[in-house]
C-alpha cells in the first residue's frame, strides 16, 4: 500500500493544514539536505551525552492524539543506547528519501517496502529477527515486506479499508449490501436520492492519486482475480478480468450517483458522517468517528467482486513498516532496538494500535488477544482483515504506479479507450520491469 | 559620482591614479557585501543547477549520484509523446488563459486605478493585498469553501438560488470546471502585482504627451489610450507578458494543492515533483529541469528580440 494512503487518513482538519503549509518548507529542507552532504549538523547527535550511542528513529506525523508522547515514552525504556525520535508533520516521504540518501539520515525509520530500496542498497535484511516469529505475522504481512524471499520489514501498524453503509438507508431503499460490481452500481443509483449520494469512494473516483487519493487502483483489480504484477513479475493488469473490472468502474464513476467535490477525501469519514453519501469505502482508522456517529446503523463488507463468478471480495493491507537504514551508525544496534519494541514488545505494539487511533496489530497472537478487536463490528473488521486483505507487492513502483494511475484517471474519469490506455501504462511498466531485472 | 559627468577626455587627463585607488578601496568593500549573497548563490543555485545537468544524463534511480552515464536516454524518454509533453500542452493550455487575460484585467484596472481621485491609497492596497497571501493559502480557500464541490460551497450556494444543481468543481472532467478555479486563484492572487507595474508604467507618461493630443483635436478615452497610452507603456508591457509567461512556466502551488498528482491538469513543474521527489528517479526528473530551463530561456530570448525588452526606447 501507498504510503499517502495511510498517512494521511488519520489526520485531523487541523493537521492536514499544517501538513500543506509546511510541505513548501519540508521540500525545501529536503532540497538543502541533498544537496550538501554535512549541511544538516543540528540533530547529528555525535557526541552523545552519558557514553550511549544514540538511534535516531523517524516517522511520521500520526494525526491521533498521544501517539508522539507514546513513541517517546517507547524509546525511553530502550536501554542500550539513547532513542532520539524524530516526528516528521507535512511530507514525510520527500522527507525520508532525502534523508537516505544523506548522510544525516535515520537509522531506523518506518514506510513502505519497495523494491528500490532494496537493489539501492538503503535498507538491511531483517530475515534474522524476524525469522523466529515469522508464523505469528499474516501471509500478507510477509509478502509486502519482504523481496526474493528475504524480510526487509517489520510491521507496525497494520490498516485495511471497508466498504461502510447505513443499514436504515439501504432498508428504506431495499437494497442488500453489495457483493458484486453490478449489485454496487445497483445499490448506488437507488441510494442516491434527498440530496444525499449513493457512494463515496473520492473526489478523484479512487484513481488519482493525489493527497492520499487513488483508493481503488488495486483494488479494481485484486476484485477481478488479477493483480498489478502477476507472482512471476510480468505485467497483470491487461487481462480481460481487468478490462471488465475498468468498464464496471467506468460505469460507476458515470452514473452520476457518486458524491464527487466533497472537503476532504476517502480516508476522511466526515462525506459519511455528514450524510453526504449513504456509502463511503475508507479505512478502519474511520470506524470510532463513525460508530460515535451513527453507533448501530453501520454494516461493512470488502470492497465487491467484479461479478459472482470472477474474483472475489477484497481489501487491502496498509500500515507501516518499521526498516533499518543501510547507512545506519550501527547496524547491528538499530535492529535491536526494531526487534525489541516491535516484535518483542507486545505492550507497546498493542498499546500504539488500539490506544490512540484504531489499528490491528500486526502480530496475530497480540490481535486475537486485544479486547477492542473482540466483538460487533470491529470483529467483523479482523475476519474481514484476515480473509480479504491483499498485500501490496514490492516491485510496484511508484513510477510504475504513476504510469498505471494515469491510465486510470483517463479511462475512469475522463471516459478514455480502455486497451489504449492500459497499453501505453503496460510500455512504462515492462521498461521499469525490465530496469528492476537488470 | 562627479566622475560620471566628467567627459571622457578630461576624466582620462585628470588621471588613472585616483581612480585605481578608488577601486582597489572598493574591491574588499565589493567582496564583503557581495560575498555572502554570491557564495548563496553560487551554493543554492548554480551548484545543483550544475549537478542536475550532470545527473541528466545518468541513470540515477534513489540516489543523487551520477553513477551511470545514459548519455541522452533520459531527454529521449522525456520528449517522445508521454506525460512530460502532455504536461507542456497543459501549460500551454494555462498560459493561453492567463497570461492574455492578466494582461489585460490588470492593464484595465491600472488605467482606472490612474484615474482614480478618491480614496486612491485605499483602491491601490485593495487591489494589492492579495499579492501578500500564500498560494497554499489561496488554494485551500478555493477548494475547501468558494469552490468546494457540495452544497455548502459558495459557488455552488449562489448557483442553488438560481436552481442549478450542485458542482464538483474540481472533480469534474467534463466540463473541465477545474480550469476555473486553476484560473480564478492565480488572476486574484497576482492582479496586483501586474497592476502596480502597470502603474508604474503610467506615471512615467508625460502630461505634456495628451495635452499635446487635446491641442491636436485629440478625444479623450479610446484614441489616446491607443496611440498614447499604450505605446508608451511598451517596455512595462513588455516585462508584465515576460514575467506572466514566465511565472506560468513554473505554476505549480495551486495545481499541487488543488488537484495533486492528476494527468488532466499536469503542468511541467508538478509533474517533474512527482518524478524526482515521487517516484525518486533524479535522472529524468533533471533532464526535465533542464529543459524547461532551456524552453524558458528560448522564449525569453525570442520575446527579447521580437519586442526589444530593455532596449533603449
Amino acid at each position: 500500500m501507498p504510503p499517502q494512503k495511510s498517512h494521511l487518513p488519520s489526520m485531523p482538519a487541523s493537521t492536514r493544514r499544517t501538513f500543506l503549509s509546511l510541505v513548501g518548507a519540508l521540500g525545501l529542507g529536503g532540497a538543502l539536505a541533498a544537496c550538501g552532504g554535512d549541511s544538516g549538523g543540528l540533530d547529528s547527535g555525535g557526541g552523545s551525552g552519558g557514553g550511549k550511542p544514540t538511534l535516531k528513529q523517524w516517522y511520521h506525523l500520526y494525526g491521533e492524539s498521544g501517539t508522539e508522547q507514546a513513541v517517546q515514552r517507547y524509546a525511553q525504556g530502550y536501554d542500550k543506547a539513547a532513542v532520539e525520535v524524530q516526528w516528521t508533520p507535512g511530507d514525510y516521504e520527500s522527507k525520508l528519501s532525502s534523508g537516505l540518501l544523506s548522510d544525516n539520515g535515520p537509522d531506523v525509520f518506518e514506510y513502505q517496502l519497495n523494491a528500490d530500496m532494496v537493489r539501492s542498497g538503503q535498507i538491511v535484511e531483517l530475515d534474522d529477527i524476524v525469522g523466529p516469529v515469522r508464523d505469528d505475522y499474516t501471509g500478507t504481512d510477509i509478502t509486502a515486506t519482504s523481496l526474493d524471499g528475504s524480510v526487509y520489514g517489520v510491521k507496525i501498524v497494520d490498516d485495511t479499508g471497508f466498504l461502510y453503509y447505513r443499514k436504515s438507508l439501504l432498508a428504506a431503499a431495499g437494497v442488500q449490501p453489495p457483493k458484486t460490481m453490478d449489485e454496487l452500481i445497483d445499490a448506488t443509483r437507488a441510494l442516491d436520492r434527498n440530496g444525499v449520494k449513493g457512494l463515496f469512494i473520492g473526489n478523484d473516483a479512487g484513481v488519482t492519486p493525489a493527497f492520499g487519493g487513488g483508493a481503488l487502483l488495486d483494488l479494481v483489480l485484486w476484485s477481478a482475480g488479477t493483480a498489478n504484477l502477476t507472482a512471476d513479475n510480468k505485467v497483470g493488469f491487461t487481462t480481460p478480468e481487468a478490462k471488465d473490472s475498468f468498464r464496471k468502474l467506468q460505469q460507476l464513476a458515470q452514473s452520476g450517483s457518486i458524491l464527487l467535490g466533497a472537503p476532504t477525501d476517502f480516508w476522511d469519514p466526515s462525506a459519511f458522517t455528514q450524510e453526504l453519501c449513504a456509502m463511503q469505502w475508507t479505512g478502519l482508522w474511520a470506524m470510532p468517528k463513525i460508530l460515535e456517529t451513527f453507533g448501530d446503523d453501520v454494516g461493512i463488507v470488502p470492497w465487491p467482486a467484479l461479478s459472482a463468478t470472477v474474483g472475489k471480495p477484497v481489501t487491502f493491507l496498509g500500515g507501516w513498516t518499521s526498516m533499518v537504514s543501510a547507512k545506519a551508525t550501527d547496524v547491528d544496534m538499530a535492529k535491536d532496538f526494531v526487534k525489541w519494541l516491535w516484535i518483542d514488545n507486545a505492550q507497546a505494539q498493542e498499546d500504539f494500535n488500539l490506544n490512540y487511533g484504531f489499528h490491528i496489530p500486526p502480530r496475530k497472537s497480540i490481535a486475537a488477544g486485544a479486547q477492542k478487536l473482540q466483538e460487533g463490528v470491529a470483529a467483523e473488521a479482523l475476519r474481514i482483515f484476515n480473509e480479504s486483505a491483499v498485500a501490496p507487492n514490492p516491485m510496484w513502483t511508484p513510477k510504475m504506479k504513476s504510469a498505471f494511475a494515469d491510465a486510470a484517471t483517463a479511462i475512469v474519469r475522463g471516459g478514455g479507450d480502455i486497451d489504449a490506455e492500459l497499453a501505453k501504462a503496460q510500455q512504462t511498466v515492462e521498461a521499469e520491469l525490465a530496469r528492476l531485472a537488470a | 559620482m562627479t566622475a560620471v559627468q566628467t567627459p571622457p577626455a578630461a576624466a582620462r587627463a585628470v588621471g588613472a591614479r585616483p581612480r585605481r585607488r578608488g577601486s582597489m578601496g572598493a574591491t574588499p568593500a565589493f567582496w564583503l557585501f557581495m560575498g555572502p549573497f554570491l557564495a548563496g548563490l553560487v551554493v543554492f543555485v548554480y551548484l545543483p543547477i550544475a549537478w542536475s545537468f550532470v545527473l541528466s544524463f545518468n541513470r540515477a534511480q534513489n540516489t543523487v549520484q551520477a553513477r551511470e552515464f545514459v548519455g541522452l536516454q533520459n531527454y529521449i524518454d522525456l520528449l517522445t509523446p508521454g506525460p512530460f509533453l502532455d504536461s507542456l500542452w497543459t501549460f500551454t493550455i494555462f498560459a493561453a488563459i492567463i497570461v492574455p487575460l492578466t494582461f489585460v484585467l490588470s492593464l484595465l484596472l491600472a488605467v482606472l486605478l490612474n484615474q482614480i481621485t478618491i480614496a486612491r491609497a485605499f483602491f491601490r492596497s485593495a487591489f494589492f493585498l492579495p499579492t501578500a497571501c500564500s498560494y497554499v493559502v489561496a488554494s485551500l480557500v478555493w477548494k475547501l469553501s468558494i469552490f468546494n464541490g457540495v452544497r455548502f460551497g459558495l459557488a455552488n450556494q449562489v448557483l442553488s438560488l438560481f436552481g442549478v444543481e450542485n458542482i464538483a468543481w474540481l472533480s469534474s472532467v467534463n466540463p473541465p470546471w477545474y480550469w476555473l478555479v486553476i484560473a480564478t486563484v492565480r488572476l486574484w492572487l497576482q492582479l496586483g502585482f501586474y497592476i502596480i507595474l502597470f502603474l508604474a508604467g503610467l506615471q512615467r507618461i508625460s502630461p505634456e504627451l495628451y495635452e499635446a493630443a487635446y491641442v491636436d483635436g485629440a478625444k479623450a478615452g479610446w484614441q489616446t489610450f491607443r496611440h498614447i497610452t499604450l505605446p508608451q507603456l511598451r517596455t512595462t508591457s513588455v516585462a508584465v507578458l515576460l514575467l506572466n509567461l514566465i511565472a506560468a512556466y513554473q505554476a505549480f502551488d495551486e495545481f499541487y494543492n488543488l488537484l495533486g498528482n492528476s494527468s488532466l491538469a499536469r503542468p511541467p513543474l508538478v509533474y517533474l515533483y512527482y518524478t524526482a521527489q515521487g517516484n525518486q528517479d533524479y535522472g529524468h526528473g533533471s533532464a526535465g529541469a533542464m529543459i524547461l530551463a532551456g524552453l524558458i530561456v528560448l522564449v525569453t530570448l525570442l520575446q527579447n528580440r521580437v519586442y526589444g525588452f530593455g532596449r533603449p526606447e
